[in-house]
C-alpha cells in the first residue's frame, strides 16, 4: 500500500473513531437504563443500513468521471472537511465547549429513565429507536468520507476497512471501559481528521477545476502541512485573546 | 412535504454545517479556479486563498458571537 492508501486508511479510521465513541455513548445510555435486547437491535439495524448505503452509492460513485469526481468530492470534502476543522479549531481555543461523553452519557441515561421501564422480553421502541438513530446519524459521516475518499482513490473496501477497523477497536475498548470513553482525544481526532478532509479536498478540487499542483502527487504532504500549520496557527490566535467561556454547545 | 422539507434541512445541517460563509467560499473559489484554468491559467494557489479566507472570517465571527455573550 502507498502513501495515499495509508493516508486513506489513516483518514477514515480517525474519522470512524470520533463518530463511534459518541454512538457508542448514545447505545451505553440507552442499554443500561432501558435494556439491552432492543438497543441492540437498533444499533445493528443501523449498521446494516449504513452498509447498505456504501453498497449502493460505493459502485455508482466509481463509474463517475475521474475529473468530475474530483471536482466534485473535492468541494464536498472541502465543505465538510472545514466543518470539522473551524469546530476543532474553536474547541482548543475555549471558544466552544469540548465534547463531554460524561455529561452527554448521563443526559441520555436521564431522558432514558423518565420513561416507564420496558418488559425485557418485549421489544422497546423507544430504546430501538434510539439507539438506531444514534449509531445511523454518528455513522452518516463516516460513510460519507469512506464513500468521497474511497471512491477518488478508487478503493471504496479500503476506506471502508479503516472506518470498520476503528468501530471494532472502539467496542473493544468500550467492552473492557464498560463507561463513556471520555479519555479518547476526541478533539485532536477531529482536528486531525479536519486538515486531511480539508488538505485532500484542496488538492483533489484544485485538480478537478482543471489546474495542476506544482509537483503533481508530491503537493499533496506539503498542503497537510501547510493546513495543519495554519489551522494550529488559528488555534494559537484565538488562545492568545481569550473571551470568557461561553456556548456550551457539545454537537 | 414535511418530510423533504426535513431531509431538506437536514441535508443542508449535514453537509453545509454551522456557516454558510465558508461553502460559499469554497464554490466561489472553485468556480474561479475553473473558470481561469480555462482560459489557460493554472492558478493552484487561489482555493487555498478563498479557504483560509473563509474559515479566518468566520472564525473571527465566531470569536465576536462569544465576546457578546455574558461572563458565566
Amino acid at each position: 500500500m502507498n502513501a495515499s492508501g495509508w493516508a486513506l486508511v489513516l483518514s477514515t479510521f480517525l474519522a470512524s473513531a470520533v463518530e463511534t465513541v459518541e454512538a457508542f455513548t448514545i447505545v451505553l445510555a440507552v442499554g443500561i437504563t432501558r435494556g439491552w435486547r432492543s438497543t441492540m437491535l437498533g444499533a445493528l439495524a443501523a449498521l446494516g443500513a449504513l452498509a447498505v448505503l456504501v453498497l449502493v452509492f460505493g459502485p455508482a460513485l466509481l463509474t463517475v468521471p475521474i475529473d468530475v469526481l474530483q471536482l466534485v468530492v473535492g468541494a464536498l470534502l472541502l465543505i465538510f472537511g472545514l466543518q470539522w476543522l473551524r469546530k476543532a479549531i474553536l474547541r482548543a481555543s475555549g471558544l466552544k465547549a469540548i465534547h463531554d461523553e460524561v455529561a452527554i452519557f448521563a443526559k441520555e441515561a436521564a431522558e432514558a429513565r423518565e420513561l416507564p421501564p420496558s418488559d425485557p422480553r418485549a421489544f422497546d421502541a423507544y430504546a430501538f429507536s434510539l439507539s438506531f438513530k444514534g449509531v445511523f446519524l454518528e455513522g452518516l459521516e463516516v460513510v460519507f468520507i469512506v464513500l468521497t475518499f474511497g471512491a477518488i482513490h478508487g478503493s471504496i473496501p479500503l476506506a471502508a476497512v479503516g472506518a470498520a477497523a476503528a468501530v471494532v477497536v472502539v467496542l473493544i475498548a468500550g467492552l473492557i471501559v464498560r463507561a463513556p470513553l471520555s479519555r479518547v482525544p476526541e478533539n485532536t481526532l477531529k482536528f486531525i481528521v479536519g486538515v486531511m478532509l480539508t488538505a485532500f479536498g484542496l488538492f483533489w478540487g484544485v485538480e478537478g477545476a482543471g489546474v495542476s499542483w506544482p509537483g503533481n502527487d508530491a503537493a499533496l504532504p506539503v498542503i497537510v502541512l501547510v493546513t495543519a500549520a495554519a489551522a494550529l496557527g488559528a488555534t494559537v490566535a484565538l488562545k492568545r485573546r481569550p473571551v470568557h467561556e461561553h456556548d456550551g454547545a457539545t454537537a | 412535504m414535511s418530510a423533504v422539507r426535513g431531509f431538506l434541512i437536514f441535508l443542508y445541517d449535514f453537509v453545509v454545517g454551522d456557516d454558510w460563509r465558508m461553502s460559499v467560499a469554497v464554490i466561489v473559489g472553485l468556480a474561479v479556479t475553473w473558470g481561469l484554468a480555462a482560459q489557460g491559467l493554472n492558478l493552484w494557489w487561489l482555493l487555498p486563498i478563498f479557504v483560509a479566507v473563509g474559515l479566518g472570517i468566520s472564525l473571527r465571527r465566531a470569536r465576536a458571537a462569544a465576546r457578546r455573550l455574558p461572563p458565566t
